[in-house]
């Protein structure tokens, strides 16, 4: 079965719900988006994505936050991306949101007020990659101990760690 | 940025309270987890978890690693269910590939997931028992338990980290006599649940460890992200199997137990009526399992036959490449994600086009259910902790990863 190709293309996609509604709600919120592998991604704007979470979640759309974790693209700049997997247990559909971060300014906003089950992934996030996230009630290292020095999950860190 | 709490990990808020630190080596926090307790009294006024003593780096090691050579960390995430684990991840590459795989394996693999359910949710059922006072069900659970390992051994050489499943198929044929060797099993595994639910389900000190404790609401429990049995304990009727199918499920029919109240009495009832479940899906695989071939047609993804190998050059050539430089994946990204015993088990893989993954992350269900923990436990007392952690099943390995 070869793999169909990605569509990136937004006026293609229009007819999903969940693109639709965040196409809607506010202009520039989403960047773009891509269907690939059946799997929807839209890039959201990192100053929207607290604001798109509970947009969605107040529409109905989704109702449940599967994951959230990140991927370090180093050297290329901006070098993470933060992925956020949604689930609508109602439509049974998934969904992943995506916000791109510089290296020099990897600081978001915290979505632990729309999911507090947001709360330890964005601590793994934090503690793993470096990236802050404001409004976080607790955001402390969770996995290595407090004096760590280093973000180990960055593509810059060995694999050895440092000796 | 100057938003980073200055202040010890728990400070008593008030005069009267004071902090207690439970575990890390506690028996009934089954592995390394520390527990720390503000009470009042005997009652818990908050409570913090603090995780990462089995912190092995998996995530890391794994970008360093060839995609088949992951296989094998994935059974140490969570080791009482290991092929689902290997499941999770080898439908993850094989979707990043866009492999079809026959039917035969799929049969095999939901055959194998389930008996795997069982055999997780046994430790469980001995474990959770054991915390609450009932020594003896631990021993009963583990005889099942041992019939199940040497099942596994058989089909794979190892009891606990089997790595049986590999992308685009299974690793081996089962071996003669096997099949009969499972039917056996389920033959006789629902008079020993019957044996289990003797013991406990009208056992009226059990009941009232158990009834009214730990309860959580629906709302609450999506909010804080439980999956699996504990949120289908609170009355959301969600399960991947049967909602998302994948692997064959929508071949099967099995009923999902759903209860009410969201108590530790009802993550117990949908476990056990679990262990039945289970049973039957793994009897309609056994029944209809489809012959033919357990591996993909893919000769640069899968590894040749060992009689290939040594008639055909063509094998030779497409193993000594797959085993020295792998097998490239095409760029892109997936999140697959199955019913573990625990709940969602998700993999998210990226793949740069190279031999070697650019990021696996693992969404286990643990760490998410964990959560939930401070929320039952906060205005009960100590003794109800150690029920409440036995009723979300927690695996350290796979919280800490």
């Amino acid at each position: 079965m070869p793999l169909a190709p990605a569509i990136t293309d937004l006026e293609q996609l229009k007819d999903r719900p969940i693109l639709a509604d965040l196409l809607t709600w506010r202009d520039g919120a989403v960047q773009k988006a891509r269907f690939d592998r059946n799997e929807l991604t839209i890039f959201v704007a990192r100053e929207a994505i607290r604001e798109a979470c509970a947009r969605l979640k107040s529409q109905g759309l989704i109702d449940f936050l599967s994951d959230l974790t990140c991927a370090d693209f180093y050297p290329r700049e901006p070098r993470f991306e933060v992925a956020y997997h949604l689930l609508s247990i109602k439509r049974k559909e998934r969904v992943r949101l995506k916000v791109v971060l510089s290296g020099d300014d990897a600081v978001m906003e915290s979505i632990t007020p729309v999911w507090p089950s947001a709360n330890f992934f964005e601590r793994e996030i934090f503690d793993l990659f470096g990236i802050r996230f404001l409004g976080h009630p607790y955001l402390r290292r969770i996995m290595l101990p407090e004096d760590w020095e280093g973000y180990p999950l960055r593509k810059d860190y060995p694999v050895e760690g440092y000796r | 940025m100057g938003h980073l709490n200055p202040n010890p990990v728990l400070d008593p808020t008030e005069d009267k309270t004071m902090v207690l630190n439970m575990g890390p080596q506690h028996p009934s926090t089954h592995g390394v987890l520390r527990l720390l307790l503000e009470i009042d009294g005997e009652t818990i006024v908050r409570m913090m978890p603090d995780i990462g003593f089995l912190h092995t780096g998996i995530e890391k090691t794994c970008e360093a690693k060839f995609y088949q050579q992951v296989v094998p960390l994935t059974d140490r995430i969570d080791y009482l269910c290991p092929m689902v684990n290997n499941l999770c991840y080898v439908m993850a590459v094989e979707k990043l590939l866009g492999l079809e795989i026959p039917p035969r394996a799929q049969w095999m693999r939901v055959m194998l997931a389930e008996l795997q359910r069982i055999s997780s949710h046994l430790v469980w059922l001995g474990t959770h028992a054991m915390d609450i006072g009932a020594m003896s069900v631990f021993l009963y659970c583990f005889r099942e338990r041992e019939d199940l390992l040497r099942i596994y051994e058989m089909v794979s050489g190892q009891r606990m980290m089997t790595s049986y499943f590999r992308i685009g198929g299974l690793a081996l044929d089962p071996p003669l006599g096997f099949f009969e060797k499972v039917k056996k099993f389920l033959d006789i595994f629902p008079e020993k649940v019957d044996e289990y639910e003797n013991l406990l389900t009208g056992n009226r000190i059990f009941i009232d460890r158990l009834k009214g404790v730990a309860q959580i609401s629906a709302e609450d429990s999506l909010a804080i992200g439980l999956t699996g049995p504990s949120l289908r304990a609170s009355g959301v009727d969600f399960d991947i199997r049967r909602d998302m199918p994948y692997c064959g499920y929508e071949n099967f029919k099995f009923k999902v137990p759903v209860q009410k109240d969201g108590d530790v009495w009802s993550r117990y009832l949908c476990r056990v009526a679990e262990l039945r479940e289970s049973r039957e899906i793994a009897k309609q695989a056994l029944e209809g399992m489809p012959s033919g071939p357990t591996k993909a047609e893919a000769p640069k993804v899968v590894l040749p036959d060992r009689e290939k190998m040594k008639t055909q050059m063509e094998a030779l050539i497409y193993h000594f490449k797959i085993v020295t430089e792998g097998f490239t994946v095409p760029a892109g990204e997936v999140y697959h994600a199955i019913e573990s015993p625990r709940g969602e088990m998700g993999y998210y893989i990226v793949s740069d086009g190279t031999a070697k993954p650019m990021r696996v992350h693992m969404r286990s269900p643990s760490y998410a259910n964990l959560q939930a923990l401070p929320q039952m436990c906060e205005g009960r007392l100590i003794a109800d902790v150690v029920a409440a952690i036995g009723s979300i099943d927690i695996v350290l390995g796979e919280i800490d990863r």
